[in-house]
């Protein structure tokens, strides 16, 4: 049983956990690039904590928090981050491209669009095998603009499968506004197609959760995919070496103060009646978390290199 | 031994393991009601049901129907009606289904096949005749099917669907009313050649049409005194290179026929593949490949292009001395 404090403690770990990768990163020990999660946390545990056992969940190269909100080994998760041999890939993926079938992470996508693809693949399979489950697909405003994009909503329309699209609207393809370079509101495009649509605030994850455990069961009960848009926000920048210069003039500032982590703060206590020091002591669980996962981690060992690797599944042949 | 249809092998294998296992399905543009633009799937759908169905024009849906029900249960056999719209599916193709299990760390598998109606010969102009094997031709963890008889498309497309790894399967259209020796019937491992013709003089490998047209040349050059031995590779990913290496350390000599354009293709591969690993046996070794250009509508043109029978006998004789 999810309660409001259990996601609060999933937003809190994405949260930090997304800082220890920032401060290892800029040690050297995080290599190559990283797509942070951070601001967007309602968006993945409002999502994650409703599925049911058996759901699949196809992530975007941010997909640190999907990760984590799926309940992917936090510790196996920076193993692989840091290339060691633990991580949940055994260093072969990296960042932008863990899989994690256990936890129902059937990947991260580095291409834009990709999700949608593989996730309407994975409801065209439970469709045909009559499995009770959904697949989601997360991906941000950008893809709007893809050709996966149009042709994924209309073939998953057409068979009704079940699938949750879930438009995480964070104003920004990279570098560029998405307003600048998008005609009319993306919430229309599905709606065109008579896919059930709705707009939530993505950064109360009360609000996230409410919206996503409908939309599950609206697509788990044959009615055909529905399409959600997240309005979220990244408070950092798109990549490691984005300074975020496009930003308008105090607009992260007034996001921060609707920061999904302090929003859930304020509804936990004015509203469902914990203490504040109920909350504090979650902050301070997860730290000690982050410590020791930082720390084991960086004593993780590496993959062997003069390991054989097969090419194909199954042998040579 | 009864003869099969190309097209009829292509349908029987399909057939069959849709019928052997429930979690096969094939679906496309066009292939179910109308059963297919080159009419290898007519009556499949009424056999099948739900298991085969028609989709809308969107290949890059298609590939992501075909891989993320892979990883999740399925066989799918995707059909892309014309090699050409394969660049449409490349994405998926290289990015997602390729490298599923080797970056999932053996996760899992991604059991898919997408058939490809590919070559020339047939007046389609530049866009509606090429060869995409070389294009996917670097892709780790892709194997690419070729067949060239119709006893061996059947064996080849039963391999294909039962394997564990992403399977891209090229029927080259000038083959479809090729009839031949039906065979066993039973599934032909993937990777492995065959000496369809056996010699002393020369190895040529080749696949598809072009074995045909090899075995065409053989046959004019042994008039000539000249006994070619003809390797059909049958899987162009991964090659069977001990199979021409065996072949040519009897006949000394090799060439590779490629119906693609000669840069970038797998002929070179091949030859460099052999030539580091027999170079000691070799008298020669070379290439018989398209010209580095689109390809052209116009039939005198056309017929010019493409590396023919005679084009082959001809080259022979020259390196040869003839």
């Amino acid at each position: 049983m999810t309660d409001g404090l259990d996601l609060y403690r999933g937003m809190r770990l994405i949260r930090r956990f997304e800082d220890a990768v920032q401060a290892l990163f800029q040690k050297g020990e995080v290599h190559g690039t990283t797509h942070l999660y951070s601001g967007q946390e309602a968006s993945a545990v409002g999502v994650c904590s409703s599925l049911a056992a058996g759901d699949r969940v196809a992530a975007t190269y941010r997909g640190h928090g999907h990760a984590l909100a799926l309940g992917v080994s936090p510790q196996g998760f920076m193993d692989e981050l840091l290339g060691r041999a633990t991580g949940v890939c055994g260093g072969r993926a990296g960042s932008m491209n863990v899989i994690d079938l256990e936890h129902g992470l059937m990947g991260c996508y580095g291409i834009v669009g990709g999700t949608m693809a593989a996730a309407t693949g994975a409801a065209l399979a439970f469709s045909l095998r009559r499995q009770p489950n959904v697949a989601v697909a997360f991906f941000g405003d950008g893809t709007s603009n893809q050709a996966y994009f149009a042709e994924c909503l209309n073939f998953a329309a057409i068979r009704s499968l079940p699938v949750v699209f879930c438009c995480e609207n964070n104003l920004y393809m990279e570098y560029t506004p998405t307003e600048t370079v998008t005609a009319g509101a993306i919430a229309d495009r599905p709606r065109a197609l008579g896919i059930a649509t709705e707009i939530v605030d993505g950064n109360d994850v009360f609000a996230v959760r409410q919206a996503a455990a409908s939309a599950l069961e609206l697509a788990r009960s044959g009615s055909g995919p529905v399409f959600l848009e997240i309005l979220t926000y990244r408070i950092v920048g798109h990549s490691r070496s984005d300074p975020g210069a496009y930003r308008k003039p105090g607009e992260l500032d007034e996001w921060k103060k609707r920061d999904p982590l302090l929003l859930a703060r304020r509804a936990l206590v004015d509203e469902h009646g914990f203490d504040e020091a109920e909350v504090d002591r979650i902050d301070a669980e997860v730290e000690r978390q982050m410590e020791t996962i930082v720390e084991n981690a960086l004593a993780a060992p590496w993959p062997d290199p003069s390991l054989p690797v097969e090419q194909f599944a199954g042998g040579a042949r | 031994m009864s003869e099969i249809e190309f097209r009829r092998a292509i349908f029987e294998a399909l057939d069959e393991e849709l019928a052997r296992d429930p979690a096969v399905v094939h679906f496309g543009e066009d292939i179910a009601a109308a059963g297919g633009v080159f009419a290898v799937t007519k009556g499949l759908a009424e056999r099948h049901g739900e298991r085969v169905f028609d989709t809308p024009i969107s290949e890059l849906a298609l590939i992501g129907a075909a891989y993320g029900s892979a990883i999740n249960g399925l066989r799918p056999v995707l059909e892309i009606m014309f090699g050409d719209f394969l660049p449409l599916v490349m994405d998926g193709v290289i990015n997602q289904a390729a490298k599923f299990w080797y970056v999932s760390n053996g996760q899992g598998t991604c059991p898919l096949v997408i058939r490809s109606a590919v070559g020339g010969g047939v007046r389609f102009g530049a866009i509606h005749s090429q060869m995409p094997a070389p294009w996917f031709q670097n892709v780790p963890g892709l194997k690419i099917v070729a067949p060239a008889l119709p006893g061996d498309a059947k064996g080849l497309l039963l391999s294909a669907i039962r394997d564990d790894n992403p399977v891209l399967f090229l029927e080259h259209k000038h083959l479809y009313g090729v009839k031949g020796p039906a065979g066993t019937g039973e599934a032909i491992p993937l990777g492995v050649a065959a000496v369809v013709r056996a010699g002393s003089d020369l190895t040529i490998a080749t696949a598809m049409k072009s074995v045909h047209e090899a075995l065409a040349a053989a046959d004019e050059l042994a008039g000539d005194g000249i006994d070619c031995e003809v390797i059909d590779l049958r899987t162009l990913r991964p090659f069977d290179v001990p199979a021409v290496v065996q072949s040519v350390e009897r006949t000394g000599r090799l060439l590779v026929v490629e119906e693609a354009p000669r840069t970038g293709g797998w002929a070179g591969e091949l030859v460099a593949e052999v030539a580091e690993r027999a170079i000691g046996s070799l008298d020669d070794i070379w290439r018989l490949a398209t010209p580095d250009h689109p390809i052209p509508f116009s039939p005198p043109l056309e017929d010019a292009f493409f590396v023919n029978a005679q084009a082959i006998a001809a080259s022979v004789r020259s390196r040869l001395g003839r």
